[in-house]
C-alpha cells in the first residue's frame, strides 16, 4: 500500500496549500518565484496529464478506442464554466454564507459540476456505442466529440462560435497537480486490484472475459465514465486556467492529441502515459514556433511507431500494468 | 440427482448451415458427461449456446430450470456454467495468476470504490482471492509459473490454465472443449486424473468435448454422440462403441481422411 | 413542392460526392476489414491536384471544348489520387497487414493528419479558389425549377462512373479476385489470387473515385483548403455504414440518402425547428441511430463472430 499512501499524502498537501494560497491563485508554489511561462507550461503539462491518464484507461486498459475525448473537455469546460462565469452572481449569492472562500467555493465546486456533467455525457456515449469495436468505435466517439462541439457552437447562451471570455483564472498549479495526481490514483488503484483486471480481460479478449464472469458491458461504461470524469475535470481547470474558450479549442484534433500522448507514453502504461504527457507539453512549447513542422513530424512519428514499436515509446514504463499494453 | 442442464429441441443456424438440429439433452449434477462426434459436428457450437456467446435459432435451453434465453454470458457465468475454448483465448497481456484473479470477478463483494478507498475489507479480500488462485494453480501444478506471462507457458500448460481459469468462476457445471488437444499420452493421462479429481473436489458436473476416445472412454459415465449438429446415438461408453451409426459416423470420417 | 424538388436536386449531387468517398471506404473495408481513415484527405489531395492540373494545363487546352479540358482535369486529378492511394498503401499499411487492427487505426490517423499538416505546408492554410472547369450557367426545368449545369453534370459523370465501377467489379477479372477476397481471404488466397496486387487495385480504385469526388465538389463549392476532406471523409464514412459497410450499392445509396437527407434538414431548419449550424451534425445522429438499430446497414449481412 507504500505508493499508494504517499499519492493520498502528496494530494492532501497540494490541496492544503493550493488553500492557504487561496488569496493569490496563480501563486507560484512550490518552486518559489517563478517565471509566468514555465508556471504555465507546468500548469497545462497538468492538464495534459489529467487528459493522458484518463483517456488511457478507456484507450489502454479496457481496450476501447475513444477519439471524443475533447469532446468530455468541452463538457467539463463549458459547463464549470456557466457557474464561474455565466450565472456567477446568482452563484456567488448563494455561497455567501461561506464569505471571502465564496469565490473558491464556487471554483470546486464548478469544477465538481464539470466532472459531473462531462461524466454524464460520457455514460451517454459509453451506452450505445458498446456493441462497437475498434475502427468503428473510433468513428463513433468522434462523431459524439463533434456532435458537442457543433451543439455549443450553435448554443448562444454559451457563446456560439464566439466562446466565452472573462472566466475567472483560478486555476493554480496546486490545484492542477492535485488533480492530476488525484486521476493517477483512481485510475491506477482501479486497474490495479481484482475488480480491475476486469478492464484488462475486457481488452484482451471479450468473449473469454464474458465466459469468466466479467461483465463486459458494465466495465466499458465504467471506463468511459471514469475517463469523461476526469476529462471533464481537465476541461474545467483549462478554462479557469486561459479564461476564455471557444468549441474550436476542443475539436477533433485535441483529442487526438490526447491520443497521440497515450500511443507515446504506451496504452495501459500509466507512468508511461504520464510522461509522454509532460514532454509533449514541453515540446509542443518548444515547437510552437514551428507550429506546421509540429504536426507533420507528429504524424510521422505516429506512422513510423506503428510499424515499428506499436507498445509505445515509453512502453513497458508502467510499474500498473504486469507485461506491455500494445495490444488492441 | 437434480439436473443443472436442459436443452430441449434446440435448433442454430448460420446462414443456410445448420450447426446444431433439433438437440434434446441434459446433464445432472455431479454427472461426467463426453459430448463426441467428427469435426464440424456442432460440439463447439452447442457450448456456444449453453454459455450464451450464440442463441438458440429455436428450443429452449434450461439451466437448474430456468431458462437462458437473451441472458448475457457473464451472467450464465453467474448460474454456475463455466467453461474452456478449444482455441485457446487466455488473457494475453496478463500474468497466469491474474488470468486466475480476473476470473474471480463474480464473487467481489467490494467493487469499484472497494479498489477506489482500498480499505481493510478490500485488502483482506485481494489476499485471499489471492490464495485461493494460488491454491488452485497448485492443483493443476502451475503455481511455480504464476507470475510469468500466460503467453509463455507451453501449450498444454495454457489449456491447464484455461481450466484453473474456469474454475475461479466456482462453477457448478465445466464445460471442457478438447482439453487434451496436443497433449502427450503422459500429459493426457494426468489429464484425466485431474479431471477426475476436480470434479470430485469441488462436486462439479463436467461436460467433456474430446476427439481422444480414451480419454472419453476412460472418464465419461455417459457420452453423447453429435454428427452434422444431429444428436445420433447416447448411451453409457460401452453401448456408444457398439452403436451402428456411431461406428458409421467415425468409419465414414476415416475413409475420408485416408 | 418545387421547393422540395430544388432541395432534392442539391442534396443529390451532394450526395453523389459523398457515394464516391464512401465507396473508397467500403471496398477498402471489405478486402481489409479496416477503416481507412486517410480516405478523407485523399479526397483533398484530390481536389488539390484538380486545381494545380487544371490551371497547368488551362493555356495549353485553350483551344479545346470545354468539356474535353473538365475530363482532362478529371481523369488526371482521378489517376494521382490512384497512384497516391497505393502509395500510402504500400509503405504505411502493408508492413501491418497481420498487426492489431488498433495499430492499423492508428496508423491511418497519422496519415490522415501527415496528409492535412503536410498539405498546409505545400498549399497554405488559407482557403484557396477551385478553378472553373466548366461555365456555370442556370437550366431552368419544369416550373420555375432552377439547377446548375455543374450539378446536372455531377450527378451525369457519376453514373458514368458508377456504372464504370460496376463494369470493373462484375466483369474483369481483377474485380471477380477483389470479390473473392473480400468473401474469404484464405480461399481467395488459396485458389491463387495475388493478394498484394489486388489490395493497390482496390486502394488505387478507391482513391480515384474518391479524386473525381473532390473534382465535383470542389467545383460546386469552389473552396478547397486542406481540411476539406475532414468532414466530407467521416460523412462519407457515414454513408458507407449506412448502406452497410462492405456493400458497394449499400455506399452509393448511403451516400444519395446522407447528401438529401442533409440537405432537407438545412433547407427545412424552420420548420424542423433545427438550426441550421446543426448540418454537420445530421451525419453523426444517423450514424448513431444506424449503429443502434440496425448495426449492418440497409445493404450489410450481419456476421458472427467464430468462437
Ligand atoms: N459463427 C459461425 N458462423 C458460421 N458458421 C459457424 C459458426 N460457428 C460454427 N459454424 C459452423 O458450424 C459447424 C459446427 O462447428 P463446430 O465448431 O461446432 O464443430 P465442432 O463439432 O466443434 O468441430 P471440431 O471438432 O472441429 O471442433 C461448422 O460447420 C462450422 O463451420
Ligand atoms: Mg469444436
Amino acid at each position: 500500500m507504500g505508493p499508494r499512501f504517499l499519492l493520498l499524502l502528496s494530494i492532501a498537501a497540494v490541496s492544503l496549500v493550493s488553500f492557504l494560497f487561496t488569496g493569490h491563485p496563480q501563486a507560484s508554489w512550490p518552486l518559489g518565484q517563478m517565471d509566468d511561462y514555465l508556471l504555465n507550461i507546468l500548469i497545462l503539462a497538468g492538464i495534459n496529464v489529467i487528459l493522458a491518464v484518463s483517456l488511457n484507461i478507456v484507450n489502454g486498459h479496457t481496450g476501447q478506442f475513444s477519439l471524443g475525448h475533447a469532446g468530455f473537455m468541452a463538457v467539463g469546460a463549458y459547463g464549470s464554466a456557466t457557474l464561474t462565469q455565466i450565472n456567477s452572481k446568482a452563484c456567488l449569492a448563494s455561497l455567501a454564507f461561506l464569505g471571502n472562500a465564496a469565490p473558491l467555493g464556487l471554483f470546486v465546486l464548478s469544477l465538481l459540476a464539470g466532472g459531473v456533467l462531462a461524466a454524464l455525457a460520457g455514460l451517454a456515449v459509453g451506452l450505445p456505442s458498446l456493441r462497437l469495436k475498434g475502427d468503428y468505435l473510433a468513428i463513433v466517439t468522434l462523431g459524439f466529440g463533434e456532435i458537442i462541439r457543433v451543439m455549443i457552437q450553435n448554443t448562444e447562451a454559451l457563446g456560439g462560435a464566439r466562446g466565452l471570455a472573462g472566466i475567472p483564472s483560478q486555476t493554480s498549479l496546486g490545484w492542477t497537480w492535485g488533480v492530476s495526481l488525484l486521476s493517477i490514483y483512481c485510475v491506477g488503484s482501479l486497474v490495479n486490484s481484482t475488480y480491475g483486471r476486469g478492464f484488462l480481460a475486457v481488452r484482451d479478449d471479450e468473449i473469454a472475459a464474458e465466459a469468466m464472469g466479467v461483465n463486459t458491458t458494465r466495465y466499458k461504461v465504467t471506463a468511459f465514465v471514469v475517463g469523461a470524469f476526469f476529462a471533464g475535470l481537465a476541461g474545467a481547470l483549462y478554462a479557469h486556467f486561459i479564461g476564455y474558450i471557444t468549441p474550436e479549442g476542443f475539436s477533433f484534433l485535441k483529442s487526438v492529441d490526447v491520443v497521440v500522448m497515450v500511443i507515446l507514453g504506451g496504452m495501459g502504461s500509466t507512468a508511461g502515459v504520464t510522461v509522454a504527457a509532460i514532454a509533449l507539453t514541453f515540446l509542443n512549447e518548444a515547437l510552437r514556433e514551428a507550429e506546421q513542422y509540429r504536426m507533420v513530424a507528429f504524424a510521422l512519428l505516429l506512422i513510423i511507431l506503428m510499424i515499428t514499436r506499436p507498445q509505445g515509446l515509453l512502453g513497458g514504463l508502467g510499474r500498473w500494468l504486469p507485461g506491455k499494453g500494445g495490444k488492441s | 440427482m437434480s439436473e443443472l442442464l436442459r436443452l430441449e429441441k434446440v435448433t442454430v443456424r448460420f446462414g443456410g448451415l445448420v450447426a446444431v438440429s433439433e438437440v434434446d439433452f441434459h446433464v445432472a449434477e455431479g454427472e461426467l458427461v463426453g459430448l463426441i462426434g467428427p469435426n464440424g459436428a456442432g460440439k463447439t457450437t452447442l457450448f456456444n449456446l449453453v454459455t450464451g456467446v450464440y442463441t438458440p435459432t429455436t428450443g429452449r435451453i434450461c439451466l437448474g430450470g430456468r431458462e437462458v434465453d437473451g441472458l448475457n454470458s457473464s451472467e450464465i457465468t453467474g448460474m454456475g456454467v463455466a467453461r474452456t475454448f478449444q482455441n485457446i483465448r487466455l488473457f494475453n497481456s496478463l500474468s497466469v495468476l491474474d488470468n486466475v484473479i480476473a476470473a474471480f470477478n463474480l464473487h467481489l463483494e467490494s467493487g469499484f470504490f472497494g479498489a477506489l478507498w482500498r480499505g481493510a475489507a478490500f485488502r483482506a479480500q485481494e489476499a485471499q482471492i489471492q490464495e485461493e488462485a494460488m491454491a488452485l494453480l497448485e492443483i493443476f501444478g502451475l503455481r511455480e509459473a504464476a507470475h510469468t506471462p500466460c503467453r509463455s507457458l507451453p501449450y498444454g500448460d495454457q489449456r491447464r490454465l484455461e481450466i484453473v481459469r474456469a474454475l475461479a468462476t466456482r462453477p457448478k457445471l465445466l464445460l471442457l472443449d478438447e482439453p487434451a488437444a496436443g497433449m502427450n499420452p503422459t500429459e493426457k493421462i494426468e489429464l484425466m486424473r485431474l479431471i477426475r479429481f476436480t470434479q470430485e473436489r469441488f462436486k462439479l458436473a463436467v461436460l467433456l468435448v474430446e476427439h481422444d476416445m480414451k480419454v472419453v472412454m476412460g472418464i465419461c459415465e455417459r457420452i453423447a454422440v453429435l454428427e452434422y449438429g444431429r444428436k445420433i446415438a447416447e448411451g453409457t461408453p460401452t453401448e456408444i462403441q457398439k452403436d451402428k451409426r456411431v461406428i458409421a459416423a467415425y468409419l465414414g470420417e476415416e475413409v475420408a481422411d485416408a | 413542392m418545387n421547393e422540395f424538388l430544388q432541395q432534392l436536386i442539391n442534396g443529390l449531387s451532394l450526395g453523389a460526392v459523398y457515394a464516391l468517398i464512401a465507396l473508397g471506404y467500403t471496398m477498402v473495408y471489405g478486402v481489409l476489414r479496416f477503416i481507412n481513415f486517410a480516405h478523407g484527405d485523399v479526397f483533398m489531395v484530390g481536389a488539390f491536384s484538380g486545381m494545380y492540373f487544371g490551371r497547368w494545363l488551362k493555356p495549353f487546352a485553350a483551344a479545346w471544348p470545354e468539356w474535353l479540358f473538365a475530363s482532362v482535369v478529371l481523369l488526371g486529378s482521378m489517376l494521382f489520387c490512384a497512384v497516391l492511394g497505393i502509395v500510402i498503401e504500400r509503405l504505411a499499411y502493408k508492413p501491418l497487414r497481420e498487426r492489431p487492427r488498433l495499430t492499423v487505426l492508428i496508423t491511418a490517423i497519422g496519415v490522415s493528419l501527415l496528409l492535412e499538416y503536410a498539405g498546409q505546408l505545400v498549399f497554405g492554410a488559407a482557403p484557396r479558389g477551385f478553378p472553373s472547369l466548366i461555365t456555370s450557367t442556370s437550366i431552368s426545368g419544369l416550373g420555375g425549377l432552377q439547377a446548375s449545369n455543374i450539378q446536372l453534370i455531377v450527378l451525369v459523370v457519376t453514373s458514368l462512373l458508377l456504372l464504370g465501377l460496376h463494369l470493373i467489379v462484375m466483369r474483369s477479372r481483377l474485380g471477380l479476385a477483389m470479390r473473392a477476397l473480400s468473401l474469404n481471404p484464405t480461399a481467395a488466397r488459396l485458389m491463387g489470387v495475388n493478394t498484394n496486387v489486388v489490395i493497390s487495385f482496390t486502394f488505387g480504385l478507391g482513391s480515384a473515385l474518391a479524386a473525381a469526388g473532390a473534382v465535383f465538389y470542389a467545383s460546386l463549392y469552389q473552396a478547397i483548403d486542406p481540411f476539406m476532406g475532414v468532414l466530407p471523409g467521416m460523412k462519407a464514412f457515414v454513408a458507407a455504414v449506412l448502406g452497410g459497410v462492405g456493400s458497394l450499392p449499400g455506399a452509393m445509396v448511403g451516400g444519395l440518402i446522407l447528401g438529401v437527407v442533409e440537405t432537407l434538414v438545412v433547407g427545412y431548419s424552420k420548420l424542423l425547428g433545427i438550426p441550421p449550424g446543426y448540418r454537420d451534425a445530421v451525419a453523426f445522429v444517423i450514424l448513431i441511430l444506424i449503429l443502434l438499430f440496425k448495426p449492418s446497414g440497409l445493404f450489410g449481412k450481419t456476421q458472427r463472430e467464430k468462437v
